[in-house]
């Protein structure tokens, strides 16, 4: 039986004594090997010093000439509950890139400030980085408290001080815990120090965190890492990033959005062998149809698919050497995939010590924080971090460095999100109607729905409408086609066509609508508007050189974003298809 | 998954990183456990074809039964084994009278040197761990080295959310490091449940046995009675001595590792 284990990241301002507190926890919980405390004893020695628990992680003599960490280091500890891997990160502004590398493979994390100092420059920037790398569980030490008498008064004002800031970053400490790192004062167990005091010790409250759970609940996100061709198999390689998979699951490839069957999932040894796989595993499947696959692309289920998009919006930290600017072209990369992008908008930079903004900015300089606009060479498949982790957080690369850090807030893409703050208007009440909806269902004899058709210029898609139409009509149904086209210029909106559809459809009538793409927030407001349940949705598929033929000057861009939920799915292989056959089939499906 | 499952994982995802990312790349292999339990992992990774040479920097200073070992595993696995050797060196009388820093860097660091320059490596990988030593519990998963093999290790990138060091100047060489979150006890662990074939210095004979494997002149066995991988995995648990305390390279300088690791030792 193996234990559990769990990352915690010490983070705080220079000096504040986060080495001298994880020095005393491992020497508390008996971690230390002989040796390394013969060492520690001989280099103190030899510089003159009492015994300097920092020295046990400060590897480098750079670092213990000087007394300060220079990079993060890693160490191990157990307590009875659980193993720790404990994370010592440097509070030097000049090493921040260092931080955020300790801080990031973090679950947890204890934010040191000196009592006598109070909260400085960088306890607030790694209060900052913290929420930005979504760390929630954190605690605050508040050090030093023999050096101000262990006074509750001081600790209470730093809590006040301090919550007021990290609140505002949606950062909400655990707790605040009273210590002495160096006297060893509620690091292991509860001092008598401070009597006033009614929380735990550190070590306590480590103990009491619970592991975040259900990475596996989640949407399946699939990364393709690599292809392998070693021998007759072909497997696509990658690390489940959420979710599971199972053998004869249905998937989709975004962002080509081609849909196929899991064949196999391969191992090496037949003590391996697995029907079904998930998060955190790294694995190899073969499917059903030879795609080409890029390295890059996302596989996930065909419900709850990732966002499909070239633009986004994203908080990032900058720890560059030169500035991040404007217009610049970058490297992107997002779980497995590499792309060339550009700094569309700087919206917000924020000073991540005093919270002070500059709007629509030309550059972000080093260690500062910013809220910007990228926009990709050709879409990507992503998430929003809030929803999936592993595939809502990038980095981008300057020259050939790792340069900064960030996470998605909103993906997709800005124009969207001001044509819809046009449709928002005031709403008036509706004198409630004698004639029911249910009323006119009842006598048209036929339950209503909205058919919402799309595909890009030249698929088919209205062949495919006018035919459903004719169809239902001949069949006694009342039913309406409403072309996008059909709108004036002026009010040409999916806003516009929603609302005239549902008109139509509270007419008691069904309702087939044509639009060459919906973006996501563009179903959502069309579901919202029409109930789910009235909503089906059709995407027509169909390669480049058809819809050439059928419409020469389309512009055959697929801008569709791929629905969450199920939708139907048509492919037209050839210019002269059977609209009629089409159509027939499509109503056996729907009704 | 457990404890064991998420490191395998974690080795697998950053071994095929490395496959994928960089040019020629080799697997340094010192017989030991770590970078046997290594050349598991790239099997496991691999489905059994491991896509790149294995390195051995002989310094003709190594335990016979060393030698002995991997030319047979090299031999029943089929692996594509590089050995290596700085005959320069030994020819001019190097050997550990010379000093043992002095030595390492000679038959070590400059041998393998001498390996990635021959073969144009662009990426090594090697089985070093944090918990081993000071100065590689500061190490990156994918670590840059100059054309030289030095490593500025007071300016390393950030390294986040597994995305790795993959972009650098042409001429430097990327040190990869799989297993470097494992802790001895891990690897041990391992050994046990994957059954990997390991060399049998590490099992008691006599009251003694080797807990770190390398040159003959500079390693000592430790007393021990552990004889079995459960007898090995238990002794650890109870241990309160260092992994490399038989090292005797370590002990020559409060900063050794440092100092030979900042010129391009393993």
């Amino acid at each position: 039986m193996t234990r559990d284990s769990l990352n915690i990241v010490v983070v705080g301002h220079v000096d504040h004594g986060k080495s001298t507190l994880i020095g005393r926890l491992l020497f508390d919980t008996d971690s230390l090997p002989k040796g390394a405390i013969e060492k520690v004893k001989r280099i103190s020695k030899e510089k003159g010093k009492g015994f300097e628990y920092a020295y046990l992680l400060d590897a480098f003599e750079e670092e213990q000439k000087q007394g300060i960490t220079i990079d993060t280091t890693r160490l191990q500890f157990k307590t009875e509950q659980r193993d720790y891997v404990i994370i010592d990160a440097p509070g030097h502004k000049e090493f921040l890139k260092n931080m955020v590398s300790g801080a990031a493979s973090a679950e947890a994390a204890i934010l040191m400030v000196d009592a006598k100092e109070g909260i400085q420059e960088q306890s607030k920037r790694h209060g900052y980085i913290l929420s930005l790398l979504g760390i929630k569980k954190v605690y605050v030490a508040i050090n030093k408290m023999d050096l101000v008498d262990y006074s509750e008064e001081k600790y209470e004002q730093i809590k006040a001080d301090f919550n007021k800031f990290l609140n505002t970053l949606d950062v909400y400490p655990l707790n605040y815990i009273p210590v002495s790192a160096i006297n060893g004062e509620n690091i292991a167990t509860k001092s008598d120090k401070t009597p006033w005091y009614t929380g735990e010790s550190i070590l306590d409250s480590i103990d009491s965190l619970e592991k975040a759970k259900g990475v596996d609940e989640r949407p399946l996100r699939l990364p393709v890492q690599d292809i392998y061709k070693f021998d007759d198999r072909r497997i696509i390689a990658g690390r489940i990033e959420s979710g599971s998979l199972s053998v004869g699951d249905e998937i989709v490839i975004l962002p080509s959005n081609k849909t196929t069957k899991v064949k196999t999932i391969e191992y090496w040894q037949e003590k391996d062998k697995k029907d079904t796989v998930t998060a955190g595993m790294s694995v190899g499947i073969t499917v059903e149809d030879e795609f080409f696959y890029n390295r890059g692309d996302i596989i996930s289920h065909t419900d709850n698919i990732p966002v499909v998009t070239d633009t986004f919006k994203g908080n990032l930290f900058w720890l560059g050497k030169d500035d991040l600017v404007k217009n610049k072209k970058y490297k992107l990369k997002l779980a497995t995939l590499e792309i060339e992008c550009e700094i569309e908008k700087i919206d917000r930079v924020i000073d991540a010590s005093t919270l002070e903004t500059i709007e629509d900015g030309e550059r972000v300089k080093r260690n500062d924080v910013s809220e910007i606009t990228i926009k990709t060479k050709s879409p990507i498949a992503l998430d929003e971090f809030t929803e999936i982790e592993a595939t809502g957080r990038f980095v981008l690369v300057d020259d050939l460095d790792v340069s900064g850090g960030g996470i998605i807030t909103k993906a997709s893409s800005f124009e969207v999100e001001k044509k819809f703050q046009a449709v928002d208007g005031e709403i008036y009440p509706v004198r409630e109607r004698l004639v029911t909806h249910e009323d006119r269902e009842k006598r048209l004899g036929a339950k209503t729905k909205v058919i919402w058709i799309t595909g890009k210029a030249g698929c088919g898609k209205r062949e495919i409408a006018v035919n459903i139409e004719k169809q239902l009509f001949d069949s006694g149904k009342s039913v309406y086609y409403l072309d996008y086209d059909q709108l004036r210029e002026e009010t040409k909106s999916i806003a516009s066509a929603t609302n005239i559809a549902k008109i139509l459809k509270e007419a008691g009538n069904i309702v087939v609508v044509t639009s060459n793409y919906l973006l996501k927030e563009e179903r959502e407001y069309i579901k919202g508007e029409l109930g789910r349940a009235y909503f089906t949705e059709i995407y027509v598929d169909a390669p480049e050189d058809v819809c050439r033929t059928r419409i020469p000057e389309a512009k055959v861009e697929d801008l569709n974003e791929k629905s969450n939920e199920p939708y139907i799915s048509v492919f037209i292989d050839k210019c002269d298809f059977d609209g009629i056959e089409k159509a027939k089939s499509l109503i056996d499906v729907i009704f | 998954m457990d404890h064991l499952d998420k490191l395998e994982a974690q080795s697998i995802y950053i071994l095929r990183e490395a496959y994928k990312k960089l040019g020629k790349l080799g697997m340094l292999w010192s017989i030991g456990k770590d970078s046997t339990v290594m050349l598991w992992l790239a099997q496991k990774a691999f489905y059994g074809h491991c896509p790149f040479p294995l390195i051995h920097v002989d310094t003709k200073h190594k335990i016979p039964q060393m030698i002995e070992y991997r030319d047979n595993l090299a031999k029943e696995m089929g692996l594509n084994l590089i050995v290596d050797t700085n005959h320069e060196a030994i020819e001019n009388g190097m050997g550990p009278h010379e000093g043992r820093l002095n030595c390492c860097k000679a038959l070590k660091t400059d041998g393998l040197n001498k390996v990635v320059k021959e073969h144009e490596f662009e990426g090594l990988i090697l089985g070093i761990r944090r918990d081993e030593e000071g100065s590689r519990s500061k190490e990156r998963v994918f670590s840059e080295r100059s054309s030289d093999s030095t490593w500025d290790y007071a300016n390393q990138p950030p390294e986040l959310w597994d995305q790795f060091k993959t972009d650098f100047k042409k001429g430097n060489h990327i040190r990869v490091h799989p297993i470097l979150h494992w802790d001895e006890i891990d690897i041990w662990e391992y050994i046990k449940r994957e059954g990997i074939p390991i060399i049998d210095l590490y099992f008691s004979k006599e009251g003694k046995r080797y807990r770190s494997l390398g040159c003959a002149p500079c390693t000592t066995p430790i007393d021990s009675t552990a004889s079995t991988l459960d007898e090995i995995i238990e002794e650890l648990k109870n241990t309160d001595e260092t992994e490399r305390s038989g090292r005797a390279q370590d002990q020559e300088d409060a900063h050794a590792m440092e100092k030979l690791r900042k010129e391009g030792y393993m």
